[in-house]
């Protein structure tokens, strides 16, 4: 074996140029495809943190309708009589009538780590100087913290104090630049002729830029009155300890409880479609890098089987085997793999270490002041893996096609 | 032929072989008989396309024959299987071809080194201990660290001569291994190439368009049209 290696090493050397240009394009392909890979996942992942923080993993919402009808079949005999169900479509009875009943049941499921009630309503909101349409979230607030991130989304004011001020409320960063409001200051809540006034305990900021532009919390008995909904809510946000396992158990929850069961992924399907088709866009962009860098060593190492072909065959007449010779051709991929792999995975670290620190100022679906990157082994087991395909086959054609080069052909042909 | 009171290295029984397809196919070896006994020196000489070299690869294991049979040290060989007979290639047989195809990224040495290390049983010390001895027997101790493409054309073939001893052979084939090389430099190697045969016991048969050096060796087989004479 470590002849072949040391044979396969000197023919690499000996066609320099050609292998640190195959060499270069794995390093620069497996750089790139880490290091965009970083960067999307980066911007999911805080994407999905943010959503979580927010709106928790699974929503409890509207109740269904029965709407079952059945027919019923009967004998000739009169016996023997059974119902067949008939599902006419599904309709919904809006918002939750018995919360507390339903928390209880929630709670129940095995992986739920908190469960809150939670009613909504649209609100015009005003302060001493202008009035904005917002929407209004009463909560508890010691549960709502086990469903959300609240605690850790309060940039102004402090959480404690709205939780211990019965008409306190908590405003979005952005709704309260435009109202020109901080912490301790008065503004008025108006729902359809109820106005109530409450004190600003905090300001928070989500990421959501909707959200923060739009949302506040009050106590849910405060809502209850503002809203006139002293019974129902509108929802029930829970926790679950696996935000991935959310999908089904939000469908065991749907089946149990009768109620409309939202996932966090069912509700963001759509961005969480973008992101993935831009992961997958970016990572077949970056492989198509290392594909070419594979074709140019498939090249090159076509080019060495061809010129070595007497080599080839004298290595077989002195008492190599086929698979010796397979086997030195096959290292040559090895080693510009190995080699291209290792600096590529070092420099996508530097990229990526350089790149989080870049100023770049986002707002919308979440907001961010500076790039987001994921650190994750399997991005770089992932390139390492696409670039390992493409040289196992840009190596293995041409070693193949040495193996199969017959001594006795090849120097009886240079005789003449 | 050949000392009938010794074993002989190797052995043909009524070889045949034909090369190329439909209209372009052609009988180049028609009932071959030989022996070879250790430690002689053999030549074949005949016009080209006689069968020459046909036959020197089916003996080298490097081809298969049609019909035949084909013993080494009275074992017979010529139905073994590819791994079989890459192994025995490397044990037993040692090759001189018209051309060096020494490994111009390896030093005279390397090259020697190469097919001992393969063949295994040697630490790369004794190796280079023995490449450097039997470059010395070829009159080259002080090129041993030199590359091929450093070498001039006399010195590579008595690198690959020594190469093709590397493994202590019983065999040694050589194909016109002075084809490539002026008059001088062709009797210098013919010189050596016989005197190792003497002095190492190894029995050579060379193919040769040359009938001075064919007819230096201790027998000189005549081929036509596929034949002995």
């Amino acid at each position: 074996m470590r002849q072949n290696i040391l044979i396969a090493w000197r023919f690499l050397i000996a066609k320099k140029r050609a292998m640190i240009m195959s060499l270069t394009g794995i390093v620069f392909g497996v750089a790139f495809f880490i290091f965009t890979q970083a960067q999307t996942s980066g911007f999911e992942g805080f994407f999905i943190r943010t959503i979580l923080g927010t709106n928790g993993t699974i929503r409890v919402q509207d109740e269904f309708q029965h709407t079952v009808t059945s027919m019923m079949v009967a004998s000739q005999a009169g016996d023997n009589r059974f119902e067949i169900p008939l599902r006419e479509g599904r309709t919904y009875i809006p918002g939750i009538r018995n919360p507390n009943q339903l928390l209880e049941a929630v709670r129940q499921f095995s992986g739920v780590e908190g469960a809150a009630p939670v009613l909504r309503g649209d609100v015009q909101i005003s302060s001493g100087f202008r009035t904005e349409a917002g929407r209004t979230i009463g909560i508890l607030p010691k549960e709502y913290l086990e469903v959300s991130d609240l605690e850790h989304q309060i940039v102004n004011g402090d959480l404690r104090v709205f939780s211990e001020t019965p008409d306190g409320i908590l405003v979005g960063t952005r709704l309260a630049e435009r109202l020109g409001i901080l912490p301790g200051d008065f503004l008025h809540l108006n729902h359809v002729g109820e106005k109530r006034r409450y004190r600003v305990s905090g300001i928070f900021e989500t990421g959501i830029d909707f959200f923060d532009k739009t949302h506040t919390f009050v106590h849910l008995q405060e809502a209850r009155r503002l809203l006139d909904s002293m019974e129902r809510v509108s929802y029930i946000q829970v926790m679950t300890r696996n935000p991935d396992r959310a999908p089904a158990l939000a469908a065991q929850m749907e089946y149990a409880l009768g109620h409309y069961v939202a996932s966090w992924q069912e509700r963001e399907k759509s961005w969480l479609e973008v992101f993935r088709v831009l992961r997958i866009s970016s990572a077949l962009s970056m492989s198509t890098i290392i594909l070419i860098a594979g074709l140019g060593m498939f090249n090159t190492l076509a080019i060495i089987v061809m010129e070595r072909s007497r080599e080839i065959a004298i290595l077989r007449s002195v008492g190599f085997s086929r698979r010796d010779v397979l086997s030195i051709f096959l290292y040559q991929g090895l080693i510009v793999y190995l080699l291209g792999t290792v600096i590529g995975c070092i420099l996508a670290a530097f990229l990526t270490k350089g790149v989080e620190s870049l100023p770049i100022r986002i707002r919308g679906i979440f907001s961010t002041d500076h790039f987001l990157v994921s650190w994750s082994i399997w991005h770089y087991l992932s390139a390492a893996l696409v670039a390992g395909v493409v040289v196992i086959v840009a190596a293995l054609i041409p070693a193949r096609r040495a193996a199969k080069v017959e001594p006795g052909e090849v120097i009886r042909g240079t005789g003449g | 032929m050949g000392n009938v009171m010794t074993n002989p290295v190797l052995e043909t029984r009524d070889l045949h072989r034909t090369l190329g397809e439909g209209a372009d196919r052609v009988h180049v070896l028609r009932g071959i008989n030989l022996r070879l006994d250790r430690g002689k020196t053999y030549s074949i000489v005949g016009p080209s396309g006689c069968g020459k070299s046909t036959l020197l690869y089916l003996l080298g294991l490097l081809d298969r024959p049609d019909r035949g049979e084909i013993l080494l040290n009275g074992r017979r060989v010529d139905h073994a299987n590819e791994s079989e007979r890459t192994r025995i290639r490397g044990k037993h047989i040692g090759f001189v071809f018209q051309f060096h195809f020494l490994l111009s990224e390896f030093t005279a040495a390397e090259n020697l080194m190469l097919p001992m290390l393969k063949q295994g049983g040697i630490e790369r010390e004794a190796a280079y201990e023995k490449a450097c001895h039997l470059l010395r027997l070829v009159g080259l101790a002080d090129k041993t660290g030199r590359r091929g493409n450093q070498l001039s054309g006399g010195e590579r073939q008595r690198v690959a001569v020594a190469r093709a001893l590397a493994n202590d052979p019983d065999l040694i084939l050589a194909d016109e291994p002075t084809g490539n090389l002026d008059f001088k430099n062709s009797i210098t190697l013919f010189e050596q190439l016989q005197g190792l045969a003497h002095e190492l016991n190894r029995t050579i048969l060379v193919v040769t368009h040359n009938r001075e050096l064919a007819e230096a060796c201790d027998a000189t087989l005549s081929m036509v049209d596929g034949m002995f004479e």
